[in-house]
């Protein structure tokens, strides 16, 4: 019975609390602080590994959660994709390489912010949390990945008609209380970060630039334009 | 014909002394803060010298400004639209702050606290980001009046093309020569950083062409720092956001000069609006490089032409501003007299401050312990100075001497000229010869003279109205605004939530 209330809180109440605060914080961020919107970049402080650890982290994590989207989305379309065994295995291969290339990155990350006294400086302990997060994240993600394969298809079954109906304001858990204790972590993992999204730096990630490939070449602003 | 109005500088380098007023008025009141101590808006440098941040001219190494690719067409040198998806993550040209230099301060609390020993406490450098001991490898004008020196002056990017024995003469005692270019933004019209930036925080003012950053759009992808070729744009490592020299806009707009230019103590300084044709940006911006000073001039309306006029005030361009482009200094000394040069202009931002070229003693050589001249006029003999022409039109001729010879020639003849009129050492015949083939009049002659050593302020800076009161009007009645504002919040610049 303990278990069912629990079950409710973590796959239900927590998933709304998360994702209205997401909602909520970012724009409320975005209209009254839109100068915290940044991607506080420690480049300039520190230029020989930042290469190393930046570019390996984004690629990786914008693939895997590009990933996760599109089973969220287009599911029976990745169904008929792993009917192949063949496609099967590219795709839950690249998928593993992808968490791997996150992974590096993110641990190169850290260990760079930690041992360079600029960067340390600038790191704030709200960074460090989230360091924390992601990478138990990223770690679980991987493990997952190895301890439980075909996760493109699982998913695809399992995971996304869980989702579809937080979105659809009917929460259906059948699906997710079934599933090892290792992906119920990450799901709640993952609902945890996105609620103390608006509070990091995360959010550049809102305000990466999209006019710039169609807009003029020079800007000009005249009076009365704002 | 699209006429725009920019407010423009120039610096008159004859008679800048190097004394680095500018730089500190300008700190005192704009990069006082944290992130921004590294940051000089203004700084002056010696030439020949390396510059900050450190061999700023060298685009092999910084990438920044543009550069025509194989269609003719003007692409960013560093991140261009293409470029920039894949390098938004790492900025493969940007400086990082060992390029500037670590601010520091002194562990002055030493002196108090030390325990008692045998030596005298030392208040030690520490550093003004992590507080540790630093070893000063560098900092702000660390290369200052190194002129002829080995490590600084020798790796100068404007030796490039000079002979072997040119090169010599500059690091030898006795030929040894310097000067020096005070910097600030050239708020171009053609901005490298604006056009770089992906966010579109970057911008030109319409109604004056001061270049700025929204510092509430900036999201710090690092594309100016590493697109400005003359480093003009900084990051601050605090806030998290670029800034850069906003040529003192809340002091424009109430009708002071910027404090640079207010502070200048040689009186180097000149500040007017120039009316240009913004309909000819583009074309000008992919000149070959022995066009590009002629092609910015090209650019640059005759404030006087009826025609002019009449289109500007179609533009919207007030009658205060094309009054005060009327009586710009810096029209004169850019176009009527043609004697103030754009720096670098190979780098294709058109940039809007002008220097004067300066004048420099003639060569000399050591023959055991006597000292002899290459020229018998110490000081007048261009060809023979001791700043050797190629090294001038590299910085301010793209390479090529034509324009920097007719400026230097043509202040020499107003010397000549105030000489015959002055002392009269010199027969006026003479002096009319050499204002001949220097392509000026007496009566120019006499404009040069009063505006270069006579100069008041009113003289020197020709502010326009800046009407930024219709900034607000255009949305809303002004005295109803002031009601709503009130004096408006300004929150201080705190890094991330």
């Amino acid at each position: 019975m303990s278990e069912g209330i629990l079950n409710q809180f973590l796959f239900i109440a927590l998933p709304y609390v998360c994702l209205f605060t997401f909602f909520l914080m970012t724009i409320h961020r975005y209209r009254a602080q839109s100068f915290s919107y940044s991607s506080l970049s420690s480049q300039f402080l520190e230029n020989k590994h930042h290469f190393w650890a930046v570019v390996p982290f984004h690629y990786g994590i914008l693939a895997v959660t590009a990933g996760h989207l599109i089973a969220f989305l287009i599911p029976c379309s990745i169904l008929a994709w792993n009917g192949h065994p063949l496609r099967l295995y590219i795709l839950e291969v690249s998928a593993l390489a992808c968490g791997l290339l996150t992974l590096i990155g993110l641990v190169a990350i850290v260990i760079r912010r930690g041992t360079t006294t600029r960067i340390r400086k600038v790191t704030s302990p709200t960074d460090w949390i989230l360091f924390a997060m992601l990478l138990v994240q990223t770690i679980s993600g991987v493990a997952i990945a190895i301890l439980h394969p075909w996760g493109s298809s699982w998913f695809a079954t399992n995971m996304s008609p869980y989702l579809w109906s937080v979105f659809k304001l009917n929460p259906d858990i059948s699906y997710v209380v079934a599933m090892p204790h290792l992906v119920k972590t990450h799901i709640i993992l993952a609902f945890l970060t996105i609620g103390f999204f608006p509070f990091t730096r995360l959010v550049h990630l809102l305000v990466i630039p999209n006019p710039y490939l169609w807009r003029k070449t020079q800007v000009v602003r005249w009076y009365g334009q704002k | 014909m699209q006429v725009r109005s920019q407010i423009s500088m120039v610096f008159h380098l004859d008679k800048c002394i190097g004394c680095h007023t500018c730089s500190v008025a300008c700190k005192n009141i704009w990069t006082d803060r944290k992130g921004a101590e590294y940051m000089w808006w203004n700084n002056v440098e010696t030439k020949p010298g390396t510059g900050f941040p450190t061999k700023w001219e060298d685009q092999e190494k910084y990438k920044g400004g543009f550069e025509k690719n194989a269609a003719g067409e003007l692409e960013i040198k560093s991140t261009s639209k293409t470029k920039i998806v894949p390098n938004i993550f790492h900025n493969p040209h940007m400086p990082s702050m060992d390029d500037y230099y670590e601010p520091w301060t002194y562990d002055y609390q030493n002196l108090f606290n030390a325990k008692e020993g045998s030596d005298q406490p030392t208040a030690e450098p520490i550093s003004m980001i992590d507080g540790k001991k630093i070893d000063v490898q560098s900092g702000p004008n660390w290369d200052d009046d190194l002129g002829g020196s080995p490590i600084y002056a020798e790796n100068d990017p404007n030796l490039e093309g000079l002979t072997e024995e040119q090169r010599l003469q500059l690091s030898s005692v006795e030929r040894l020569v310097f000067f020096y270019l005070p910097r600030i933004c050239n708020h171009c019209l053609n901005p490298c950083c604006v056009a770089s930036c992906p966010s579109g925080a970057l911008y030109k003012r319409g109604e004056d062409g001061i270049v700025l950053i929204d510092q509430k759009k900036c999201r710090a992808w690092r594309s100016c720092v590493a697109a400005c070729p003359y480093k003009k744009t900084y990051f601050n490592w605090f806030t998290g956001k670029s800034e850069k020299c906003i040529l003192c806009f809340p002091r424009l707009e109430t009708g002071q000069a910027p404090a640079c230019f207010h502070s200048c103590v040689g009186r180097i300084r000149y500040l007017g609006v120039l009316l240009y044709d913004a309909e000819k940006l583009e074309e000008v911006a992919k000149l070959p490089d022995d066009e590009l000073v002629e092609g910015q001039r090209d650019m640059i309306l005759d404030p006087h032409d009826p025609e002019v006029i009449a289109e500007a005030m179609k533009n919207g361009v007030s009658e205060g501003v094309i009054e005060a482009a009327q009586n710009s200094p810096v029209y004169k000394f850019v176009i009527e007299w043609k004697i103030a040069l754009p720096p670098h202009i190979e780098f294709r931002t058109l940039p809007m401050l002008f220097y004067v070229p300066p004048m420099s003693p003639v060569q000399a050589s050591k023959v055991e312990d006597t000292i002899t001249h290459n020229s018998e006029n110490l000081f007048h003999d261009i060809d023979d100075s001791r700043v050797p022409m190629k090294f001038l039109a590299n910085l301010f001729g793209a390479g090529h001497e034509g324009v920097v010879r007719y400026a230097l020639a043509k202040q020499k003849a107003v010397r000549w000229h105030r000489r015959a009129e002055t002392v009269g050492d010199i027969d006026r015949e003479t002096a009319d010869r050499m204002l001949r083939e220097a392509n000026c009049t007496r009566e120019e002659a006499e404009a040069i003279y009063k505006l270069t050593a006579l100069c008041k302020f009113e003289d020197r800076f020709v502010i326009p109205p800046m009407h930024r009161e219709q900034a607000i009007e255009m949305m809303k009645e002004p005295h109803e605004h002031r009601e709503e504002v009130g004096f408006g919040f300004v929150g201080a610049p705190r890094r991330g939530v």
